[in-house]
């Protein structure tokens, strides 16, 4: 069943850049995919536009059967609150702890404490930081921070999880750590859209390929195809 | 349970948020309690004045002396020429007798002095006592009645009672105005102070909307915020209130320059003035930070 379609996508950033040109997808439930190219190519503007961070110029972006594109500013967090995003620059909240900075997508449901509580500390001790709970996220290491950011994602179950390089700043040891992490919440349902410069984490995966070059789809790659 | 959860953690943000950014808050604050000490004082001024003038209306009345020659038919004569007159809303006789029995009454000198004056010594007059509805217009009335054949003499408090009125009624005005532009001004103060609260906090507005907070989520603490910056500023204001106007009243005996005017009574007015103080303190609060957040919740 589709997830997510793109039809004749095409952004045009103020500035006068065109990031992202003609590009037609189609994404089904569950699916894993990783979307690759070079630096500027369009992957962060690409999946910006899938929760609505960047509108599109022109096209058609239907997630989840809405039209994320004409969706009102008031109602974004409908959308917003059905997909789980790994930002590029992780986007913590600098006054908040690691406890509250995943507990706080979360609280915006209004789940009980003791219920936040419990799901916080299974997350955070799936990406390894449950004994940094109280710290800040300027007192974390890069890699660190990055898997405060995949806590606070998946915490809440999304049915669509968006990363933009969530191993970025791991050593490899640690980025298989998280892959498997991811891989096991794609079992469980959770489509995986994740953006990433490293081969060898695609290699190992043998997941759908997406390749970008200059704002367009360059190659597709099937499940397993991609060597 | 799910919306007490929501608004338990909003009300935690926002005395967060009071404390964080201290400094600003205590300028919104001080706004506030600024703003309203002056609406304190204009409310007192403006409901005191607004009561000398009830009590100055009440007590102001024309005295018409009648000729002491009439007989009671032509008293009569005039007493329906009274009631014809335009702006009179009430008038009662009092007869000589009445008027020096009364005198006699009040004091042993006046007694000892007018029980001995026989029907023909006695000076004093039978009067029409007139009240009147419009207290501007009392010259009018008095002149008409001194036109009437039979009346020889007409008092009350020319020109000064007019005077007080009309000041009262400026004063009273002014008030009115004043409290409603600094009411403004504030709101207008608030929302800036606020603005900059905010500002400070963009990227995390911005960051509370990616992962998928609402609107109101993220409105809810500012305004809360803003209640409360309202309601410490009234604190001062409703102290100062409380015991600055019960001090004066208990100083200047309930009151002022004379008998006649008086002030209000302290309970409950104070007590009311304080509401009233609370009310606006946190709805000034409130407004400004919902027209602050406003231009941060687009993307
Ligand atoms: N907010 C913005 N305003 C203007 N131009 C932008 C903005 N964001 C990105 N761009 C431009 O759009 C193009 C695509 O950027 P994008 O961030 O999508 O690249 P990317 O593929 O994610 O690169 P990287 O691998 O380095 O993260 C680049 O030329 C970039 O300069
Ligand atoms: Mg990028």
């Amino acid at each position: 069943m589709e997830l997510i379609r793109l039809v004749n996508v095409k952004k045009t950033y103020k500035t006068g850049v065109t990031a992202i040109q003609g590009l037609n997808l189609s994404i089904n439930k569950g699916e894993f995919v990783f979307i690759i190219g070079s630096t500027g190519c369009g992957k962060s503007t690409l999946i910006k536009m899938l929760y609505r961070e960047e509108k599109p110029t022109a096209g058609q972006i239907i997630v989840g059967g809405i039209d994320v594109g004409k969706l009102r500013n008031g109602k974004v967090y409908k959308i917003r609150r059905k997909i789980g995003v790994v930002f590029q620059d992780y986007k913590l909240l600098p006054k908040s702890t690691v406890y509250e900075n995943v507990a706080f997508a979360l609280e915006i449901f209004g789940i009980p404490k003791d219920e936040i509580h419990a799901k916080v500390i299974k997350v955070l001790e799936l990406v390894g930081l449950k004994h940094k709970i109280k710290s800040y996220p300027a007192q974390l290491s890069g890699g660190e921070q990055q898997r405060v950011a995949i806590a606070r994602a998946i915490v809440n179950g999304p049915k669509l999880l968006i990363c933009d390089e969530p191993t970025g700043n791991l050593d490899p040891k640690t980025s298989m750590e998280i892959m498997t992490v991811l891989e096991e919440i794609n079992k469980l349902g959770t489509t995986i859209i994740m953006v990433t410069h490293s081969i060898d984490i695609v290699k190992e995966m043998n997941k759908r390929v997406i390749v970008l070059d200059s704002g367009r789809v360059l190659k597709d790659y099937e499940k397993g195809t991609y060597r | 349970m799910k919306t007490f959860r929501i608004i338990g953690r909003n009300i935690r943000d926002a005395f967060k948020g009071v404390f964080r950014n201290f400094s600003l808050s205590l300028a919104s604050i001080s706004c506030i309690t600024i703003t309203l000490i002056v609406v304190a004082v204009s409310i007192i001024l403006s409901y005191n004045v607004d009561n000398f003038t009830k009590l100055v209306e009440k007590d102001v009345t024309i005295v018409a002396f009648l000729d002491n020659e009439l007989k009671d038919e032509q008293i009569d004569e005039i007493k329906d020429k009274i009631s014809l007159i335009n702006n009179v809303e009430k008038y009662e006789f009092e007869s000589k007798n009445d008027i020096t029995q009364d005198m006699m009454d009040s004091s042993e000198v006046f007694e000892s002095i007018m029980k001995n004056w026989s029907e023909e010594e006695n000076p004093i007059q039978n009067t029409f006592q007139v009240k009147v509805k419009d207290i501007e217009h009392i010259d009018s009335v008095a002149k008409e009645i001194k036109q009437i054949d039979g009346i020889t003499l007409v008092k009350y408090g020319e020109g000064m009672v007019e005077q007080l009125v009309s000041v009262f009624d400026i004063v009273h005005k002014i008030c009115i105005v004043s409290v409603v532009a600094l009411i403004l001004v504030t709101a207008f103060l608030i929302s800036n102070t606020i603005k900059i609260t905010i500002a400070s906090r963009q990227r995390e507005i911005g960051i509370m909307r990616l992962i998928g907070a609402s609107n109101l989520n993220i409105r809810i603490p500012f305004i809360i915020e803003g209640l409360l910056l309202g309601a410490l500023g009234s604190i001062i204001p409703i102290i100062a209130t409380i015991y600055g106007y019960s001090t004066l009243y208990s100083n200047f005996n309930g009151q002022l320059f004379s008998p006649f005017i008086k002030l209000i009574p302290p309970t409950p007015f104070i007590y009311t003035t304080s509401l009233i103080l609370l009310g606006i303190g946190i709805i000034v609060g409130m407004f400004g930070s919902w027209r602050a957040v406003r231009k941060h919740l687009k993307i």
